[in-house]
């Protein structure tokens, strides 16, 4: 069913707020360098789901969670496992494009400095080549020393990539990236998504179904905390296996 | 029932608005203006007028009011400002208009700003030197004067200057003297006492030649004379080294007098005050009041924002913030003398005293830091303003998004990575939103200080050339204080009255240039948030 080893596997995993469950029960293997994008209709778990494997959820009042996540065969809610470790295998960009207030240069860099690298030589590498990637090199090499957010909106989307790759990760969570840009910028961002899954496990919310079919390896729908389907993306979009999906697809509900 | 449409449509509350908006406009405009009006024309040359009364007694000075008399209905009475003081006893007199015969704007009417007994108004007759007698309708008198007033102020430079060296001399014999006085042991009494003995050795080898030299200056610059007559006739000898300027102030033109006002001014900022403080200058309050701002920026900056970080970035937000916040806005509220009491008991006789105990036992019972000092001013200044910061900075922690937040720890940042890369770089604005407005709270502040450590007038500046330099248990002048002490408990108020004003427009100065300052500081960092490089 899947192709190569996983990235990303769920057992059991039950999470959510308070006395509310969020996610119920999700039994999910993500495979390596591919993208798979989440889709489903609003609160239906998607971002939870997502913020498990960093654990950016740790940090919401009132959450809890049963069962396992392992992010390459380990233990993500390992004690042992330090958060910041974590976080720089496993990165992550937000909807909003979020650049801190400081140059180009120093936003790319801003997540080895905080693990301690402090030669500028080293630095600067790391900066042009995570630049390179997000393919976003050619457009800002001259003013690398520039504040971030002179950047347009698509631009700074695409910082922030650059800025969760020179951490290293394998495994990238993009969590509604497009959904402050413009067409333009978004065909862009997808470009460069697909060209980096070569490389990276990619793992996308998205609430645009075009966007799951144009670039999507694979997909998982879920509903009302529920995995409902989850398969090849051509397959999943012409002959899903369930109705619910179909319903979903079609656009009766969501 | 159908409301007016004026009332409706807001038009009523629209005026409402823009004429509260007017008024407080006027407001500021208006004390701006008359600060400005009365401290512009303070230094201003009046021309000295020459009555002659009707009881036959002659006047010279210059006419400062002019207002209905309210003995006799119907008059008006003039206050001349007729100086003299150690020949009439007072400065000031009231002229009814009626009793004038005869006014004049003598061309020869010379003004003596002196260093003691206040201004002169009189008529130049001769000055007396060692090379000889020249009089005031000789052609040399002008360059006689000018060269007699340059000496004089160097006699009285070399003077002060002989008086801190044989200072510098003797504080170390009242040093050992109290050391060995309150000598807990033998052992230290012995080592104070044999201390004591070098240090009179050491003076009484090195005073003789300065004690000397004090003589021989003090009589030379009795040598250099201006003998003036007053309006009435009688003479008065005035050592030209006790003379600030001499001025025939109505032969002036209009270049010359700009001159004279713009030196007043110099003098005003720049020199030490006199008689009391209703003259000279106010340096010593100008520079008071900035270095205690300063220090009280120090303190309370870490304060407020350690604070702030803490509620908003640690704290659960439960009762015990809840609690502290109410804390903090009643704080803001509290009178500030209340304020100056607790900085009395808590710094000054508390921390100060304890200090004195374990640093300073040797010089008790004189105290040193357990005494009103600029510390203790600043520290007490910086408490009344913490509210104001830890408000500001607040606001500026909150307005850091939580994206950014997310961002940071997303990207394997710790906590305190977080705050100290990301969060505190975004909130710099606010920080400084809330120093300006500290600032702004605590230079116009007088009452705390009163308690904590201003005088009158201080013996030194808080900062100066002697080791270790600042002197953090020095009291200190102070702008504010000063108004209130020249306004209010000098022995010449009417005198004084200029000063005020004057006073008054140098401490807005200040302020102003404190927050302009402070204000350029944030509007560069805003920048560096938001467009240009870092």
């Amino acid at each position: 069913m899947t192709t190569g080893a996983a990235a990303l596997r769920t057992r059991s995993l039950l999470a959510g707020f308070g006395s509310t469950a969020v996610l119920q029960a999700i039994d999910l293997t993500i495979p390596e360098k591919q993208i798979t994008a989440f889709i489903g209709p609003s609160g239906c778990g998607k971002s939870t789901l997502l913020r498990c494997f960093n654990r950016m959820n740790d940090h919401l009042a009132g959450f809890f969670r049963y069962g396992e996540v392992l992010v390459h065969g380990r233990d993500a809610y390992d004690p042992a496992l330090p958060l910041e470790e974590l976080r720089s295998q496993v990165g992550m960009v937000f909807q909003k494009p979020n650049p801190f207030p400081q140059s180009i240069a120093r936003n790319v860099s801003f997540g080895p400095r905080m693990a301690g690298v402090r030669d500028p030589a080293v630095l600067a590498e790391l900066v042009e080549a995570s630049l390179r990637r997000a393919q976003l090199w050619d457009e800002v090499k001259d003013r690398l020393h520039a504040s971030a957010f002179q950047l347009s909106g698509g631009q700074q989307q695409r910082l922030c990539i650059a800025r969760a790759l020179a951490s290293g990760p394998q495994i990238l969570l993009l969590d509604e990236p497009a959904s402050a840009l413009d067409p333009i910028a978004t065909a862009k961002l997808e470009e460069t998504i697909l060209e980096l899954s070569r490389e990276v496990t990619i793992v996308l919310v998205t609430h645009n179904l075009q966007q799951a079919a144009r670039v999507a390896h694979r997909t998982a729908f879920l509903y009302l905390g529920k995995l409902i389907e989850e398969g090849e993306t051509a397959a999943m979009f012409a002959s899903p296996r369930e109705r619910l999906t179909e319903e979903y697809l079609t656009g009766r509900f969501g | 029932m159908m409301r007016a449409p004026w009332l409706k449509e807001g038009i009523a509350a629209r005026w409402l608005a823009a004429a509260a908006l007017l008024i407080s406009l006027a407001m500021v405009v208006g004390l701006l203006a008359v600060v400005s009006a009365v401290a512009g024309k303070a230094f201003w040359p009046r021309p000295l007028v020459l009555l002659r009364l009707a009881d036959g007694r002659v006047l010279l000075g210059e006419v400062w009011t002019r207002e209905a008399d309210p003995n006799h209905p119907g008059h008006e009475r003039w206050r001349l400002k007729t100086g003299n003081r150690d020949l009439e006893g007072q400065d000031f007199v009231w002229v009814p208009k009626a009793a004038v015969v005869a006014r004049e704007v003598p061309a020869g009417a010379w003004l003596v700003e002196r260093r003691e007994y206040g201004n002169f108004y009189g008529f130049a007759s001769e000055l007396h030197t060692p090379e000889g007698i020249v009089s005031a309708t000789d052609e040399r008198f002008g360059d006689a004067l000018a060269k007699a007033l340059q000496r004089g102020r160097e006699l009285v430079e070399e003077e002060r200057h002989l008086l801190d060296r044989l200072a510098a001399l003797h504080a170390p014999v009242v040093k050992y003297g109290a050391r060995a006085e309150g000598a807990k042991s033998e052992r230290r009494r012995q080592r104070a006492l044999a201390a004591l003995e070098r240090a009179r050795g050491h003076e009484e080898e090195n005073a003789p030649p300065l004690l000397a030299r004090l003589a021989e200056v003090r009589h030379q610059a009795e040598e250099v004379t201006l003998v003036m007559t007053a309006a009435g006739g009688q003479e008065m000898t005035v050592p030209a080294a006790g003379v600030v300027r001499a001025v025939p102030v109505n032969a002036l033109g209009l270049g010359a007098r700009v001159g004279l006002y713009l030196s007043r001014w110099w003098e005003f900022l720049f020199a030490e005050p006199r008689e009391a403080n209703t003259e000279g200058g106010i340096f010593p309050a100008l520079f008071g009041t900035a270095l205690m701002v300063f220090l009280m920026t120090f303190a309370v900056v870490p304060l407020g924002v350690i604070t702030a970080v803490y509620l908003n970035e640690y704290a659960s937000g439960g009762m015990f913030t809840r609690a502290v916040r109410l804390a903090l806005a009643n704080l803001a509220g509290v009178p500030s003398i209340v304020f100056g009491v607790f900085g009395l008991a808590f710094f000054v006789y508390g921390v100060g005293g304890t200090i004195d105990r374990l640093l300073f036992a040797d010089s008790l019972p004189t105290p040193t830091f357990g005494t009103g000092g600029i510390l203790w001013a600043s520290l007490t200044l910086a408490l009344l303003t913490v509210p104001v910061v830890v408000v500001a900075t607040e606001e500026g922690l909150q307005s850091v998004p939580d994206a950014t937040r997310d961002g940071a720890r997303a990207l394997g940042a710790t906590r305190w990575q977080t705050l100290r890369h990301v969060v505190l770089p975004y909130a710099a604005p606010g920080v400084l939103t809330g120093t300006i407005l500290a600032v702004a709270r605590a230079a116009g502040e007088v009452a705390p200080l009163m308690l904590t450590g201003v005088v009158k007038l201080a013996p030194a500046l808080p900062l100066d050339g002697v080791p270790p330099y600042l002197h953090l248990e020095r009291k200190f002048m102070h702008l504010g204080f000063h108004i209130y002490d020249v306004g209010f408990q000098s022995p010449n108020v009417e005198a004084a009255k200029p000063m005020v004003y004057a006073t008054t427009l140098v401490l807005l100065a200040l302020v102003v240039v404190l927050n302009l300052l402070a204000i350029a500081l944030r509007a560069r960092l805003r920048r560096r948030l938001s467009r240009s490089a870092v």
